[in-house]
């Protein structure tokens, strides 16, 4: 048991169960699962395929906080990525053949691939800034950050793009084998994720560049290559991210899609326990933590907090289970337990 | 010895026991040190020296034991409260903050205030005045990174006298400073003993606690071996003490003559860069050591850190097996079979969280790269390997280095380069900071690498060691190569070289 609680997944997953129990608490009907239209259906499911944009970003999130630095322009460059998947595809009623179909404005897998392509290099844009020209993490990102909402409001024209595809709405909220279709994608870029940084030697580089570039450079280690590919990395998954989310609202919203993103990764990958420090990180952890932030999202919904007070209670939650997860607190709290008890022996 | 009731210890430890996860640091360790007497403490790498200064100075814990300050008792749990008891300590890494005035470091956590507000100039001015005292005489509102690591050496000794000590303990305090630099140390110290203060010098040069020690405590695997004057210590017995045999005599390089054909690994023209060296030529053959002599600041590691791409020449070619290349990066020089420990073991060497087996396969993977990735198996056969043939003293091989002795993260940096199995390894300062037999063992794996065919770069601050293993010695002075003397060049002669044009 002890040895349990001291795998660094232990705590994250307690608190995942914890949320669970809460909320299966407070609606009796929260972990019933059933088959119905052809695919499982029920409260986990929403939440698996809700978290999975959140799941992405955070996976690619860790990565850059593993070699000790941080990407605040994800949630922008998510809204990048969804709006030029919208414009790209657009769509539009047409009667073919006396037939009415779906036309997008380009081919589907070009509308992918611009998106997708331009998230690459928002991501390489930051990994060189802060690998080549050397700025700190936070501000080369931040600029992308505040530019990137501009960008992806030029690309709608201020408008809220809604896209008339059906193929393109597969990828939010179809299904495979029963499944969300996004859960597939997030998994396999988590067993892409976990194969090469356990199977080659990437997750030895990443972290020796995170705990100490210097060292790291001089035994050989193409550590700014390393540090600017991760960040396009990150760049990637954020535009998978904005797929999965403009294809789930069937819209594109330059302004509001992603938005705060960049926090809730990084605090789905502070809760999965990798240090904001950089070096050891854990990518399971990470998934959980973004599982944690759905979980906890949707139990805020479904309790009826009203939604003036919900981030307050938000804050209030993660709070304490960041406490929770601290051993310098848990240690202080067995202190208090312990004292009063070892001064009670005569 | 001053005239100080010099009969009575003004501190006092009996019994000091500490584990570290398991791994006994300390067991019933004994220590006396008496006003105005300056006591060396002595032991190899990971005799425990540190971590008994580490217990006393509240850093850690002691698991057991006995201390007493003048007759009380005290058990100090933070350094904070080791200083105001009156200990203070100048740990063997300096630990300043580099982007502080040398003033601000000076009174860090204590600057002295005028109504709610610091007072600058009287805070320069004691700070200033502390310097003096140690016959230093800087700009004490400058940063602290414009100076050289000496005159940062001096700062944090200043910084341990800026309270009242009654007890002042130096870790290493003379492992990164020249020899007029030790002197001048040694005259603080003396004066410093005169003034009635207790001193604990831990050192790993013999000549250096002859020079200036009273009283020797010899600590082996973390016991107490003995206490005896200095006087009636001498050097062999010393030695015996700390590695608890008699030391093998020293070998020295077999002045091997190259064949006349034999065509250089590595050969430099006019190797230079603007305000770091001048233009240099110098040659590497397989199989040959070649020492760099030379001062602090003389362009060694300068000379090093070109040969290794991790800083770009702006002038002279490089060429490898004859052919002229570019090494933009260490990644670079890596692939052409180049090695290199750095100088600053704890910045450039080791990743201190992760684990020693990973730090020996750092290199060999970055060789590899991404493409061909060694196997955790692979990876533990290897260290396994180095750690037992260089003797490396780890828990196991899954230890975060960061918890291992200064030798053995050194002995594990030579390791990860052994495992590249380079042509070519520049070694800077390898030996800095590592116990005598440990050392040896460090120059005789150079000599039996070079007789394999490794032409090795050797860089010591300590000429009696470049003396021993060179081939050829390159005698560098003011950024400049001065000249090429032979093997078995005398000490004399290569301190003759560099003091020849300075008058």
């Amino acid at each position: 048991m002890n040895t349990l609680f001291k795998h660094r997944l232990a705590w994250p997953l307690v608190t995942l169960l914890l949320l669970l129990a809460l909320n299966a608490g407070f609606n009796s009907s929260f972990l019933h699962l059933e088959w119905r239209d052809g695919h499982l259906y029920g409260s986990l499911v929403d939440i698996l395929n809700r978290a999975a944009p959140l799941m992405l970003v955070s996976l690619g999130m860790t990565l850059v906080i593993a070699t000790r630095g941080i990407d605040i322009s994800v949630g922008a460059v998510v809204a990048i990525s969804a709006a030029i998947a919208a414009w790209m595809i657009g769509g539009s009623l047409v009667i073919v053949d006396g037939v009415a179909t779906h036309a997008s404005r380009f081919p589907m897998w070009a509308a992918l691939a611009g998106a997708l392509g331009v998230a690459l290099a928002c991501g390489l844009w930051n990994g060189v800034l802060v690998a080549r020209v050397g700025m700190q993490p936070i501000i080369a990102t931040l600029i992308l950050m505040v530019a990137g909402r501009g960008i992806a409001q030029l690309i709608t024209g201020g408008q809220i793009i809604t896209i008339y595809y059906g193929p393109y709405f597969f990828l939010g909220s179809g299904y495979l084998l029963g499944l969300p279709f996004s859960l597939f994608i997030a998994a396999a870029v988590f067993v892409l994720l976990w194969w090469v940084t356990t199977r080659t030697a990437l997750g030895l580089f990443i972290q020796a560049v995170g705990v100490n570039p210097s060292a790291a450079r001089v035994a050989g280690v193409r550590a700014r290559r390393i540090t600017v590919w991760v960040y396009a990395f990150c760049g990637l998954c954020a535009g998978a991210a904005g797929l999965i989310v403009s294809s789930n609202v069937k819209s594109a919203d330059g302004n509001n899609a992603g938005q705060l993103m960049e926090l809730d990764a990084i605090l789905a990958v502070t809760l999965g326990g990798t240090a904001l420090t950089g070096g050891r990180f854990s990518l399971a952890g990470s998934v959980i933590g973004a599982l944690i932030i759905q979980t906890l999202t949707y139990a805020i919904y479904s309790l009826g907090v009203p939604p003036e007070v919900n981030l307050v209670v938000k804050a209030g939650v993660v709070f304490a289970v960041m406490l929770l997860q601290s051993p310098e607190f848990r240690q202080s709290l067995r202190a208090l337990v312990q004292r009063p008890a070892a001064g009670a022996r005569p | 010895m001053a005239a100080v009731d010099a009969t009575v210890p003004v501190l006092e430890l009996r019994g000091v026991s500490k584990q570290f996860l398991g791994v006994r640091a300390l067991s019933d360790v004994g220590l006396r040190l008496f006003p105005g007497e300056v006591h060396a403490l002595m032991g190899q790498n990971g005799a425990g020296k540190s971590t008994l200064i580490k217990v006393l100075t509240g850093v850690h814990p002691a698991d057991a034991g006995e201390f007493r300050l003048s007759g009380a008792a005290i058990r100090p749990t933070t350094p904070q409260q080791a200083q105001q008891l009156g200990i203070s300590t100048v740990y063997q890494e300096v630990n300043l903050c580099a982007n502080l005035s040398v003033a601000e470091n000076i009174f860090a956590g204590r600057y002295p205030r005028k109504n709610w507000r610091i007072d600058w100039p009287r805070m320069n001015a004691q700070a200033s005045e502390l310097l003096a005292r140690l016959n230093l005489d800087i700009d004490v509102t400058r940063g602290l990174a414009t100076y050289s690591v000496a005159v940062q050496q001096m700062v944090s000794i200043a910084r341990a006298l800026s309270v009242e000590a009654k007890v002042l303990i130096l870790d290493e305090p003379t492992s990164s400073l020249d020899e007029d630099e030790v002197k001048r140390l040694f005259a603080v110290l003396r004066q410093l003993r005169g003034e009635g203060l207790a001193i604990l010098f831990v050192t790993h040069f013999l000549e250096q606690v002859y020079a200036i020690s009273d009283r020797i405590t010899v600590l082996r695997n973390g016991e107490f071996v003995c206490e005896k004057p200095a006087a009636e210590l001498g050097a062999p017995a010393l030695i015996t003490a700390m590695i608890g045999r008699e030391l093998a005599s020293q070998s020295s390089a077999a002045p091997t003559a190259r064949p006349q054909d034999a065509k250089p690994l590595l050969r430099a023209e006019g190797l230079g860069q603007r305000g770091q060296l001048q233009p240099v030529d110098i040659e590497l053959y397989p199989g040959e050591v070649l020492g760099l002599g030379g001062l602090l600041g003389s362009g060694r590691t300068e000379l090093a850190r070109l040969l290794f791409g991790l800083a770009a020449k702006d002038q002279g070619t490089l060429q490898v097996d004859g052919q002229p290349v570019q090494l933009d990066s260490p990644a670079d020089a890596v692939r052409h079979g180049i090695g290199l420990c750095p100088e600053d073991r704890k910045t450039d060497g080791i990743v201190a969280d992760l684990s020693v087996r990973e730090n020996i396969a750092l290199a060999l993977q970055a060789r590899h790269g991404l493409a061909k990735t060694l196997s955790r198996e692979q990876q533990a056969e290897m260290a396994e390997r180095f750690v037992k043939a260089l003797g490396i003293k780890t828990a196991s091989i899954d230890t975060p280095i960061g918890l291992l002795s200064g030798g053995n993260q050194q002995k594990a940096m030579l390791a990860r380069w052994l495992a590249t199995d380079p042509r070519l390894l520049i070694l800077d300062e390898p030996t800095r900071g590592i116990d005598v037999a440990a050392k040896q063992e460090i120059m005789d794996e150079i000599l039996r690498l070079a007789q394999q065919g490794m032409s090795v770069l050797f860089i010591s601050s300590e000429m009696s060691e470049v003396v021993r293993v060179s081939h050829r010695i390159a005698v560098l002075r003011d950024r400049r190569k001065v000249a090429e003397l032979p093997a078995g060049s005398s000490e004399q002669a290569v301190y003759h070289v560099i003091a020849a044009q300075e008058a």
